[in-house]
């Protein structure tokens, strides 16, 4: 047997582990809504603020979330970055625009894709509004909604953005 | 040292498959029972949090991020966490406490250990370079710890089935228990093999859920007019990794614990072992120098119900649960971590 | 009451991307042995392991304390593992110390890490969920937004974060534990690197390190038996705050903010530009200085950035009150362990040891860390001078 003097520096020891995901039942209602193109939040009992994806709980209060509140599919950017770099088994070719926004009647953002415009072009207070796959294609899956595009309307004050 | 209490413990259910709650979900409702148990009305009103998890549990990074949204941290609280069982939060409080950074403090602990496989997710604490990759799972290495106790005469399949007859009749009474029933050993010892020696029975089930408890000086549980239980000696003690380099008949590190929590300063009423496998709880009840007088795992113990990452908080929880039911003037907690009992803490309480 | 105790020990290993020549125990235990003879001690003067590090899946080990407590000399001793997220450094070592002030132990050793190289942090850090967009890019996709918003309230000029990350690679020339020895750094060097994240360019990004950082913490009653200068504790706090809701300040939070003033509270603080000699603070992208400086008022709000650009945080410009003069994230990190670097270092500058990168009489230093959504914060102080 030959003696290999060099030493071992790496070794492969890949893990494989399978896991059953539940959204959890708040995250499952606003599940159902994208299904039905439809974007919906709830609404903390404690302070009203409305949340979305709303999560289980209002995080401010510690609360249950409840109540739930159809939301437009209007949004305003609260502030946004330029992706230069390839995120590994990501599809989207950088550079590409993703975006905090927030849907007009909800109190927090969530991150989604800004599209169709010059990536330059896109500023915290600026208006847009979700551009929805086909319905045949409608699943419980967030990117039912394929990115979110500047639409013509006046750009709201930063500091009332989500208020 | 400083006399710390513990005033209110609460467990959700102990199911096989908590559905589609998530994290957050289960959380919420312990904390806010805990904090309601003790007179508190929210998180506020303690002077320190942690909890214990698992990001394995889930399969995803950063599992206790969430938990924090259970808790109504706004204003900001302060707050620690630690990557193993709520029984090692509680000893961060606990040092908190004695520092006099906090008179009161909330524990908490959770996992949903139902999306994976548990016992393929543990096998992932062995040694990354020479065993994790072997995959030997909890069960298969508990298996050869029962084997080198059956072996070398120190226990018997009966002595085992007892434990789990013990623990079925005692879950009876425990609302929360995922296993209950009248069994007899004959019924058990009839059942197959499941990883030799163990038999289904033999090794705990895997259970969703989460805990919460509220501990906080003596003074302060005075104030609050609650009943309590006191925290007289608390330890834990770690040994190695290597299975190879252990006695796995013996619980050493639990032994020493014991030593330095003073478990043998008093007579024991009850003890809650955290013994997710029946001979473990042999084991531990030797490592402790419990008597024929100790009534042990009244609840059923994790063979009746295992929440991962709060388990051992549980068996803290019984315990001084009992206490303040006056069900039992001292009493003894343990709970483990690892394989084959690597790691131990051992927690004295007693009435006032 | 609490206990007195100081920082008699503090070891390090050399950062870099990918430490091939060891195993994830070896790296720990070469940081620990090294606080252990920094301390003049040995593993049977160790009374408990406290041990730090960010999420498991970034190694692949589970609850790694398990496999751990061979390498670290804790059979039969106490094992406690904190995870805080990127606060965790940070965290550790004040759950370490606590063990101290609180009377029930003498001596401990408190050890974090990150072993990078060994998995893909990057797949570890944003592995797609279900039931979410798979927008994850990274730390940087999450604060660049953060960080323009910053820069629209403030009205600071673009090239700030130029400046940080010059600076603090230029800091990093005199720490030969840095990963980042970039000789020929200048503001046109990175000026000119690709963008990542708008605002973000490559070089105002932290690197992905190898590393492991050790302290040894003692009673008061025992400081005198190792030979270094003591660095004493003279305040720890920690702050938490969940990741969203409705009306979070996520710029300037408040966890930060009152985390800061307790721990100034606590080590008799009123200024902390005039009152601490320098400081250690956890910036992984280069304009999180100036918000910094700001959450941490040493600056009024919207002016944290001048102090950077005036050179008041520089030690090669000689500022009165230099920051991260270790090279900080922006030049190492091991992300379990950046957090505890951060408090060594300070330590290290105030018992007058920080070699190449000492601040010249540093007596006061304050070392801080935060994780999650900029929500987790940890920060101690300590200081040449016995409370």
């Amino acid at each position: 047997m030959s003696e290999d003097k060099t030493g071992i520096t790496m070794m492969d020891a890949p893990i494989y582990l399978d896991y059953n995901f539940t959204a959890g039942s708040a995250t499952s209602r606003f599940l159902h809504g994208l299904k039905q193109g439809v974007l919906i939040g709830q609404r903390c009992p404690g302070c009203d603020a409305v949340y979305v994806p709303a999560r289980g709980s209002c995080a401010r209060c510690g609360v249950a979330t409840g109540e739930d509140v159809v939301l437009s599919d209007k949004a305003t950017v609260e502030s946004f970055t330029i992706v230069y770099i390839p995120i590994p088994g990501n599809p989207i070719k950088p550079p590409y625009i993703i975006a905090n926004v927030v849907p007009d009647g909800a109190n927090i953002s969530f991150i989604h894709l800004i599209s169709e415009c010059n990536n330059e072009d896109v500023r915290i207070g600026q208006r847009v509004q979700a551009v929805w796959k086909p319905e045949s294609e409608w699943t419980y899956a967030m990117d039912n909604i394929i990115y979110f595009k500047p639409i013509d309307e006046a750009d709201i004050d930063p500091e009332q953005i989500g208020r | 040292m400083r006399d710390v209490a513990v005033i209110s413990w609460a467990q959700s259910p102990m199911v096989g498959d908590a559905g589609a709650l998530n994290e957050v979900e289960l959380i919420m409702p312990v904390v806010q029972k805990a904090l309601a148990d003790a007179g508190l009305e929210s998180v506020q009103d303690v002077d320190f949090t942690c909890s214990g998890s698992c990001d394995y549990l889930q399969g995803a990074s950063f599992a206790f991020v969430s938990g924090v949204d259970a808790l109504g941290a706004v204003p900001p609280i302060k707050e620690s966490h630690v990557e193993m069982d709520a029984a090692w939060a509680l000893y961060e409080a606990w040092l908190k406490i004695q520092m006099g950074q906090a008179d009161s403090a909330l524990v908490y602990g959770f996992a949903k250990s139902s999306p994976g496989d548990l016992p393929s997710v543990l096998s992932l604490q062995l040694d990354p370079y020479y065993l994790a990759p072997l995959w030997p799972d909890s069960i298969s290495l508990a298996g050869l710890q029962a084997r080198a106790m059956l072996d070398a005469g120190v226990i018997s399949e009966t002595d085992m089935a007892e434990v789990v007859v013990r623990s079925r009749g005692n879950a009876r009474n425990n609302a929360n228990a995922q296993l209950a029933g009248d069994v007899t050993i004959d019924e058990l010892l009839a059942q197959p093999m499941y990883v030799s020696p163990l038999r289904k029975h033999d090794c705990c089930p895997v259970s969703d859920g989460a805990s919460a408890m509220v501990i906080c000086t003596v003074e302060k549980a005075r104030a609050l007019g609650h009943p309590y239980a006191v925290i007289k000696g608390i330890d834990h003690r770690i040994e190695s990794n290597n299975l190879g380099a252990r006695d796995l008949t013996r619980s050493v590190s639990t032994e020493q614990a014991a030593a330095a929590a003073g478990v043998a300063q008093g007579p024991v009423d009850i003890a809650e072992l955290h013994a997710p496998f029946s001979h473990q709880e042999i084991i531990l009840e030797r490592a402790l120098g419990l008597s024929e007088d100790t009534r042990v795992n009244l609840s059923g113990g994790v063979l009746a119900g295992n929440l991962m990452m709060a388990a051992g908080l549980d068996r803290i929880g019984e315990v001084a649960m009992r206490i303040c039911a006056g069900e039992a003037g001292r009493g003894v907690a343990h709970a483990t971590s690892g394989a084959c009992l690597q790691q131990n803490m051992v927690v004295v309480l007693e009435a006032e | 009451m609490a206990e007195l105790a100081a920082v008699v020990g503090i070891g390090q290993t050399k950062y870099q991307t990918k430490r091939i020549d060891v195993s994830i125990a070896g790296l720990v235990r070469e940081a620990a042995r090294n606080a252990l003879d920094d301390a003049g001690l040995d593993w049977d003067d160790i009374d408990a392991v406290i041990l730090g590090k960010a999420p498991d899946m970034f190694e692949g080990v589970v609850m790694p304390e398990l496999y751990l407590t061979d390498a670290l000399g804790c059979n039969g001793k106490p094992m406690l593992r904190v995870h805080t997220a990127g606060s965790v450094g940070g965290s550790t070592a004040i759950v370490a110390a606590s063990y101290v002030q609180s009377g029930v132990f003498k001596r401990v050793l408190t050890v974090s890490f990150e072993k990078q190289s060994e998995s893909n942090a990057m797949w570890a850090l944003s592995n797609p969920q279900p039931f979410s967009p798979h927008l994850n890019a990274g730390a940087g996709g999450y604060f660049a937004p953060i960080i323009r918003e910053y820069m629209r309230r403030s009205g600071a000029p673009y090239d700030v974060g130029i400046k940080v990350a010059t600076k603090d690679r230029k800091h990093a020339l005199r720490n030969p534990n840095a990963h980042l020895h970039l000789e020929d750094i200048s503001m046109a060097m990175v000026e000119e690197s690709p963008m990542l994240w708008d605002p973000i360019r490559f070089l105002e990004a932290c690197p992905s390190s190898d590393g492991a950082c050790s302290m040894v913490i003692a009673h008061e009653s025992l400081v005198g038996d190792s030979p270094r200068a003591p660095a004493w504790i003279r305040g720890t706090a920690v702050r938490s705050e969940p990741t969203m809701y409705a009306g979070r300040e996520e710029v300037n939070p408040q966890a930060g903010r009152d985390c800061a003033a307790d721990v100034y509270k606590q080590a008799g603080i009123s200024d902390p530009r005039k009152d601490l000699d320098c400081a250690e603070v956890y910036v992984p992208f280069s304009w999180y200085e100036p918000m910094w400086l700001e959450n941490l008022g040493f600056a009024p709000e919207g002016e944290g950035w001048k102090l950077t650009m005036e050179g008041v945080t520089s030690l090669d410009e000689g500022g009165d009150t230099p920051w991260n003069c270790s090279g900080g994230v922006l030049s190492s990190n091991p992300i379990g362990a950046s957090g505890m670097i951060r408090f060594a270092e300070a330590a290290l500058q105030v018992r007058n040891d920080a070699g190449e990168h000492q601040v010249e009489g540093a007596k006061t230093a304050l070392g801080h860390a935060y994780g999650g959504g900029a929500q987790f914060f940890a920060m101690w102080i300590v200081s040449a001078d016995k409370p």
